[in-house]
């Protein structure tokens, strides 16, 4: 009964955030909410976006684990291919809108911006995992091979925060709070694979 | 000395403009301005044999007074005119001190007494790559300076904001800038004719959020150097230090003029967007006053003085 409801509050709270902010921005966009620089805002609104909902795809595992939730695992590709979107909307705001497909300041930035490489770094490493969140792909490559391919999302999530830090003019809080959120999931999973690890140790000593 | 008015560009079309004619009442404006004595009601300088400066159209006065970087009330371009209701303005003194003959607290309006007070539409350059067009209100700085009779030796002037956390929110968290606030110019930056001690725009006080009551606005320099809400006036033979440069002094220099051949390391300064267009434009030398102030800096090297 409660798993019940949890898994309904749960998918509710995913949708929602996968989808909410579309209708909001363009109810921004109609009411002129959008403020006096609406390219701007909408920069750094997908951005956030984005990058929220990469780490919250980060949290799955840990979640799934802690509370025993196997099915939370299904959620984990939904918000992986939002914050995908994202990234790629955040993409398109800054070429198309930003920089009204001016290609040669792009490749200027992208060359000579470190904000903005490690940026195009973060959604080529999301590029392939995007392409192949799909079962068949999981079948195709075979769980091992998958589940080692997909690990780039932690350097994805990393390349994010530090274009995100090396971004920002002068307050470094939000940004430095994702590097703590990436640090804490990264060792939450390094001291899992230890425990399995040591878990067997001590078996093999036991049957020895 | 006057301003030269290049004659491309009739001050009717800069002032004109409807929707800052239409923000208030016509009457009120013109009696405002034959109380000030005034001929020449704006001033916006060309951009010299280019012509651009016929888009300059002014921004409207609700993106220029919402859309603001005043950290002491936040970082958020929104929390200015959110947050800035609780600075009391008056009554309001300035400490002038340093290199000069007599060091006192002003009360404002006595610091101002008796000054000829200027509308004056400017260009405003961030260095952030976004710039808008403001009619401000205010007496040159270098009438104020005059009064205050700065000594021989006087070769820098430092300007600081109000400190007061209880008023200025932004200044509870050190997350961002020391505190308070810092700028400053060179002498004879300070006494050019273009630059202003404002004290309104838009034909109106100045806005909290603005810099109220009293601001610094140098249109040939990028919009950070504009100190806001300012308390003290130093006279120094030294570079003041200014709250920017050091905080990140490979971004933000003491003399920060606009310049689009020297971009900020993390984006190009070649280009702006106007608030309220679409597309960028391209940034102009000095802002486009590079006639009036390129003298000041003759044999400069400007990569190097950024």
């Amino acid at each position: 009964m409660t798993d019940q409801l949890a898994r309904r509050a749960v998918r509710s709270l995913v949708w929602l955030a996968v989808l909410g902010p579309i209708p909001w921005l363009a109810w921004l966009a109609f009411s002129g909410g959008l403020g006096a620089n609406p390219i701007e805002y909408l920069q750094h609104r997908t951005g956030h976006y984005a990058i929220r909902l990469l780490a919250a795809s980060l949290f799955i595992t840990p979640l799934r684990v802690i509370t025993g939730w196997g099915w939370l695992i299904g959620h984990r590709r939904t918000l992986g291919l939002a914050a995908f979107f994202w990234a790629l909307t955040h993409l398109s705001v800054y070429v198309g809108l930003d920089l009204f497909f001016d290609f040669g300041q792009f490749l200027d930035d992208v060359v000579k911006r470190r904000y903005i490489t490690v940026g195009m770094l973060a959604i080529a490493l999301l590029t392939p995992l995007a392409v192949t969140s799909s079962k068949r792909w999981v079948k195709r490559l075979g769980g091992a091979r998958w589940n080692k391919l997909h690990r780039l999302v932690y350097l994805a999530m990393i390349a994010a925060t530090a274009h995100y830090l090396w971004a920002v003019k002068k307050d470094i809080t939000t940004p430095v709070i994702y590097f703590v959120i990436v640090a804490a999931l990264l060792g939450f999973r390094l001291y899992m694979r230890a425990r399995r690890k040591s878990g067997r140790h001590v078996a093999g000593e036991v049957t020895a | 000395m006057l301003i030269r008015r290049p004659a491309d560009i009739p001050s009717s079309e800069i002032t004109s403009e409807s929707d800052y004619i239409n923000r208030r009442s016509f009457m009120g404006a013109a009696g405002a301005l034959a109380l000030a004595g005034l001929a020449a009601p704006s001033v916006l300088s060309a951009a010299g044999a280019t012509g651009r400066a016929q888009d300059d159209k002014v921004t409207s006065e609700e993106d220029a007074t919402s859309y603001n970087n005043f950290y002491e009330f936040g970082l958020g371009k929104d929390d200015p005119k959110r947050y800035a209701g609780s600075l009391k303005t008056v009554p309001w003194t300035v400490a002038v001190d340093g290199l000069v003959k007599a060091p006192k607290r002003w009360d404002l309006n006595q610091l101002l007494a008796g000054l000829t007070v200027e509308d004056r539409t400017y260009r405003h350059r961030c260095v952030e790559a976004w710039s808008m067009v403001i009619p401000w209100r205010g007496v040159r700085l270098r009438d104020v300076l005059a009064r205050l009779e700065p000594m021989p030796s006087a070769k820098f002037v430092e300007f600081t904001t109000l400190l007061d956390p209880r008023q200025m929110p932004g200044q509870r968290s050190s997350s961002s800038l020391t505190w308070p606030y810092r700028e400053g110019l060179r002498l004879d930056e300070a006494m050019h004719p273009l630059t202003l001690l404002a004290t309104g725009m838009y034909g109106k006080p100045m806005p909290n959020q603005n810099g109220a009551p009293l601001r610094l606005v140098v249109p040939w320099k990028y919009g950070f150097k504009g100190i806001k809400s300012i308390v003290s006036i130093k006279f120094t033979d030294k570079m003041p230090s200014t709250s920017w440069n050091d905080s990140i002094p490979s971004e933000y220099g003491f003399y920060a003029n606009v310049n689009p051949t020297v971009d900020h390391p993390r984006w190009t300064q070649a280009k702006e967007r106007r608030i309220g267009e679409f597309l960028r434009r391209n940034t102009l030398m000095f802002n486009g006053y590079a006639s009036e102030v390129a003298s000041l800096y003759t044999g400069m090297d400007l990569r190097k003085f950024y």
